[in-house]
């Protein structure tokens, strides 16, 4: 076959173009999230005092915190997605930190330092990491079918962040459930949690995002 | 292809539905990998007889991916990354390892069109490699040159139903290309 005999096929082929990467992205997200959503409704079922922790401070700021989590893990996934990577995404992470840093500071002003560790440990360590990757699975199965259609310059890297969008978007179910909202617990367990998603996505990133 | 900011405007044109913009672009393109091939088949002394096959292949991955191409960047450096993509996975293939730059030869980008020296060889192994039906219609619509109509009414297939194999088999190629040569 000749290369000019070729193009006649993709030319017709052109109007068969897809839906946008990042509208598929959204549905592989919210389809993802209605599965571990389910899960979490038979299995853990949201926290008894859920309507008076939305007037607590640490509760409302775990909420923000995972959704700028999202936002960020949303962006970097994007961008993984295309054959030239960007930087600009990193800018995303920026809320994130800033977040993190000022919750943080504000727990350790209010809190005196020999309740701490109390904050930290927490009642549900084990809890979250195990919910987190549950609640993640649905949502990062789907996102790498989406992601297949992509052209990403790192297979690996995009299967990453895929990873880092399940697991955010598996923490802002998992934050009604959690009595923990001390930022030190949420820092550090709710992090500890993903590892294993990100590291998960990755490896499968690299099988299966091959192009 | 002297000037960049035509092939990004083809590429909108054709997004906007513009079949006869596609077909220039993709011709245009055809030509600027036929010389980046070339070079890198020479650099890496790999006979040249793989070229249209890489151009193909390139075409074909350029096509599938058409949709992760962000329209308020230039559309070069997109196209360069693919390209960069998938001669580095053929050379790879061939055991060849070393670093492939084709940054090297973008200015190639201004080189006067280069004709079409042969077919490529394992394109015409793959499309027989493929489910009767996806073959016919490639054929019929690459090699015979009939509409998507013309060959729905000789297969006694919807026009629809052909776009859907078209598709279906285009995808194959791609799959194929990657998989079946060592």
């Amino acid at each position: 076959m000749k290369t000019e005999q070729l193009v006649a096929s993709l030319v017709v082929d052109r109007a068969g173009s897809a839906r946008p990467l990042g509208r598929a992205m959204g549905w592989a997200v919210l389809g993802g999230a209605a599965v571990s959503l389910v899960i979490f409704a038979v299995e853990y079922g949201p926290r008894v005092d859920l309507m008076p922790a939305f007037a607590t401070w640490r509760f409302d700021f775990k909420l923000v915190l995972v959704l700028a989590a999202l936002a960020a893990a949303a962006a970097a996934c994007l961008a993984m997605a295309r054959p030239v990577s960007t930087a600009r995404w990193r800018w995303t992470v920026l809320p994130v930190l800033l977040i993190a840093a000022s919750t943080l500071a504000a727990e350790l002003t209010i809190v005196p330092a020999g309740y701490w560790q109390a904050h930290l440990v927490g009642s549900n360590a084990l809890d979250c990491l195990t919910a987190i990757p549950l609640f993640a699975l649905a949502p990062l199965a789907a996102l790498l079918l989406a992601m297949r259609r992509a052209a990403p310059a790192s297979p690996a890297r995009a299967g990453a962040a895929c990873g880092a969008l399940a697991s955010a978007a598996a923490a802002v179910i998992y934050a009604f459930h959690c009595f923990d909202d001390s930022p030190l617990f949420v820092l550090t367990w709710y992090s500890l949690a993903a590892m294993p998603v990100i590291l998960l996505g990755a490896l499968l990133g690299r099988r299966l995002l091959r192009w | 292809m002297s000037d960049p900011e035509d092939l990004s405007a083809l590429m909108r044109a054709a997004r906007k539905g513009d079949d006869e913009a596609y077909r220039r672009l993709l011709l245009l393109v055809a030509s600027w990998l036929r010389s980046v091939a070339s070079r890198g088949l020479a650099a890496a002394g790999r006979p040249h007889a793989d070229c249209e096959d890489i151009v193909q292949e390139t075409l074909l991955a350029m096509h599938l991916k058409r949709d992760t191409w962000d329209e308020r960047q230039p559309l070069q450096p997109w196209l360069r990354a693919i390209a960069r993509h998938k001669l580095v996975d053929h050379l790879r293939r061939r055991g060849f390892t070393d670093h492939v730059d084709i940054d090297d030869h973008a200015d190639t980008l201004a080189a006067p069109p280069t004709a079409e020296a042969g077919s490529a060889l394992d394109a015409r192994q793959i499309l027989a490699g493929l489910p009767e039906r996806q073959r016919r219609i490639v054929e019929g619509i690459s090699i015979e040159g009939q509409s998507a109509r013309d060959v729905g009414i000789r297969m006694g297939m919807s026009e629809g139903a052909v776009r859907v194999t078209l598709h279906r088999a285009l995808r194959a190629l791609a799959v194929a290309y990657r998989k079946d040569r060592t």
